[in-house]
C-alpha cells in the first residue's frame, strides 16, 4: 500500500486515506522524505482526516517525518486530526504529536503559504523557474 | 437486555494483524453501544498491545469479548504471548522507558486509556488484560 504524494508547485500534499500497517507507515515516511529532497519542497501538508486511530507508533512516524522534512528545509503542517484521536493522544500522555496542526487541508495550505512567504527565500507557485534573485 | 455475548479470537503474527485487531475492537465497541471516544480508546489500546506482541514476542493472541451485564457495557481484551517476558514490569509501565528504541509510551499510555489494566509476565507467558466499562 503506497500513499500517493501530490505536488502543487513546491508544496507536497499527502492525504492518508487508509488505515496503515506499520510497514506502510515506514514506506510512507521514506517516500515522502525522498520526494521532499527530490523537488526541494518548501512545504508539506499531511492530511490525516481519515485516520481514526493514531497510536504511539503512528504518532512517532508522523512526528519523525515532519522533523526529517524540516531538516531538509520544508515547512510541515499536519491537517485534520480527528477530535477523538486528539483526545486519545492527550490521554495517553506526553507530547505524542508535537508537529504543527491545522483543522483541515485548506487551513494547512494557508499556513504553509504564510510561512514560506515569511521565510522569503523563495517564490511559491506553479512555475518552478519563478525564483527571485537576491543580489 | 444484553444479547448473546460475543467473543473474537485473533492471532497476532504480523503487522497486518495489528490493524485487524484494532478494527475488531472498534467494531465490537460500536456494536455494544460505546461512544466514539471509547471506541477510539480501545482501538488505540489494542493497537499498542498487539504491536508489543509483534515487537517483543513475534506472535501471540488477542481475545476481545463482550462482558456487558444488565447494568453496564463492558468489553475486555486479553493479549498474550509466549515471548521472553518483560524483565521489569514496573519500569515498563513508566513513561519514556523502552528497550526497543520506541517512545516508551505504549504500556503506560494504554493503562491511562482503559478502566482496568492488569499485566503479568514471566518468560514464556506475558498477558495483559484491559477492560472498558460504562454504565448503561
Amino acid at each position: 500500500m503506497r500513499i500517493p504524494i501530490l505536488r502543487l508547485g513546491r508544496i507536497l500534499l499527502v492525504s492518508i486515506q487508509v488505515d496503515l500497517t506499520d510497514t506502510d507507515a515506514m514506506q510512507f515516511q521514506s517516500d515522502l522524505v525522498a520526494r521532499v529532497a527530490e523537488i526541494e519542497a518548501l512545504g508539506v501538508a499531511i492530511d490525516i482526516t481519515a485516520l481514526d486511530v493514531v497510536d504511539s507508533y503512528m504518532a512517532r512516524v508522523i512526528n519523525d517525518t515532519a522533523s526529517m522534512s524540516r531538516l531538509l528545509g520544508a515547512e510541515v503542517v499536519i491537517c485534520g486530526v480527528q477530535p477523538f484521536v486528539a483526545l486519545t493522544l492527550v490521554e495517553m500522555g506526553r507530547e505524542l504529536l508535537g508537529a504543527d496542526c491545522a483543522f483541515n487541508l485548506d487551513q494547512g495550505l494557508e499556513m504553509l503559504r504564510e510561512r514560506i512567504a515569511q521565510r522569503g527565500d523563495a517564490e511559491l507557485g506553479e512555475d518552478d523557474d519563478a525564483w527571485p534573485i537576491n543580489n | 437486555m444484553p444479547g448473546p455475548s460475543t467473543t473474537e479470537r485473533l492471532r497476532v503474527r504480523d503487522p497486518n494483524d495489528i490493524v485487524t485487531a484494532r478494527r475488531a475492537a472498534r467494531e465490537l465497541c460500536a456494536q455494544l453501544g460505546f461512544g466514539n471516544a471509547d471506541q477510539t480508546r480501545l482501538a488505540t489500546a489494542v493497537s499498542e498491545l498487539t504491536r508489543n506482541v509483534i515487537q517483543y514476542a513475534g506472535e501471540g493472541r488477542c481475545q476481545i469479548e463482550d462482558v456487558s451485564d444488565a447494568h453496564s457495557l463492558g468489553v475486555r481484551v486479553t493479549v498474550e504471548d509466549q515471548g521472553p517476558g518483560i524483565p521489569d514490569i514496573e519500569r515498563a509501565l513508566r513513561d519514556g522507558y523502552s528497550t526497543s528504541g520506541g517512545l516508551g509510551a505504549g504500556l503506560p499510555g494504554t493503562r491511562r486509556l482503559v478502566d482496568h489494566f492488569e499485566i503479568s509476565s514471566r518468560p514464556g507467558l506475558t498477558q495483559v488484560i484491559i477492560t472498558l466499562t460504562r454504565r448503561r
